[in-house]
């Protein structure tokens, strides 16, 4: 239940929203643009970015994230003071986009929870500030003055495991044939 | 190539020569590499003038049309007085690739073979420093090797998981 001294905070909270920008590749570089001028997220009250994590709200995840930055993400995530909040920028960091490789991680979600999720590669700022507004309004609907709300999850919230690890002898090696100069046809059913 | 002079006058043998359009290659089979590649490389720098590693770089011939060793670690070396370059090819096989480091000779080849051995798993014997350089320390595959599968052994998705609640 959401109390009228609740709302008051979620009021206050939402408009001004400080971003932890965790810029890894070229999504970082529509976050920058969508913190200055032409797009100016100022107008929504989450242009004070800091560089440290004990003054941020929201965490926005832009770029992909290899398997050596999953601790340094995750470190930064428990570093932030509650309430906070992560946005996911961009397919890489949705779900690890074209990169389904031997170092990328397929979704920060698997690792840290996530409230909004932005497709795109690179996203257009418009995007990002969608999801800043979207936010806005999840903050204003479940927030509570003390984050209260965030106690009762304590379950795994990320997806299920979509492609399950295969095993050396059908996994997928590269490159396939040679002499012909195809890949392997027989590709393993993935679950 | 006034060096193939110098090089059949003291490696005659030891080594293979080919060309593709203007790259001249130099190779040396795995037999012959952990014994020969260093005073080989030693002769093309002060005897020969090829001063300068341009690069130093990996590939794995698995499965490759009559390719008869596995490992290959390719020296591409300029000359900086001519700007001559030559490439030189070392090989080395399985169960544990090896060849002597050339770090005595180019401080330079220190992290190129780092990242050789961080990728292929060629170890580089009199190394300083020989660790992973790109992939975290606790990794134990070789993913630039050809059986090792596009995504991997699972080792993406060993972390912890951080809950809602807890963070």
């Amino acid at each position: 239940m959401v109390t009228k001294l609740d709302a008051l905070a979620n009021l206050l909270r939402k408009y001004s929203l400080w971003p932890m920008p965790f810029a890894t590749a070229c999504c970082g570089i529509e976050l920058m643009a969508t913190a200055s001028s032409r797009y100016d997220i100022a107008r929504f009250g989450a242009e004070a970015m800091r560089f440290s994590p004990r003054q941020c709200d929201v965490m926005i995840v832009a770029g992909r994230v290899v398997m050596k930055m999953v601790p340094v993400m995750q470190r930064i995530w428990l570093q932030m003071p509650e309430p906070k909040w992560c946005i996911s920028m961009g397919a890489c960091a949705s779900s690890g986009g074209v990169f389904d490789t031997y170092c990328t991680v397929q979704g920060i979600d698997r690792f840290i929870p996530v409230d909004v999720y932005i497709p795109g590669c690179p996203p257009r700022p418009e995007q990002l500030i969608r999801a800043i507004l979207d936010l806005q309004e999840k903050v204003q609907k479940t927030g509570t003055i003390d984050a209260r709300e965030f106690a009762s999850r304590t379950a795994y919230e990320g997806p299920t495991a979509l492609a399950r690890e295969l095993s050396p002898e059908e996994a997928i090696v590269a490159p396939g044939d040679y002499r012909t100069a195809t890949r392997l046809r027989s590709l393993p059913v993935v679950n | 190539m006034p060096y193939l002079d110098t090089l059949n006058a003291k490696f005659a043998g030891a080594f293979t020569t080919s060309a593709f359009r203007d790259n001249q290659r130099v190779l040396v089979n795995a037999e012959r590499a952990p014994t020969v590649i260093f005073a080989l490389l030693k002769c093309l720098k002060e005897e020969c003038g090829f001063d300068m590693l341009a690069e130093l770089g990996g590939i794995d011939y698995l499965n490759y049309p009559d390719a008869t060793d596995r490992y290959c670690v390719v020296y591409g070396l300029t000359n900086t007085t001519t700007g001559e370059r030559v490439f030189v090819k070392a090989f080395a096989n399985d169960p544990e690739p090896e060849l002597p480091s050339v770090t005595a000779l180019w401080k330079g080849a220190d992290w190129m073979e780092r990242e050789v051995y961080d990728m292929y798993g060629v170890r580089f014997t009199g190394h300083p420093d020989l660790r992973r350089i790109l992939m975290p320390s606790e990794y134990t595959a070789f993913p630039l090797r050809k059986d090792y599968p596009l995504r991997g052994y699972g080792e993406r998705h060993n972390f912890p998981i951080v809950t809602r609640a807890e963070s």
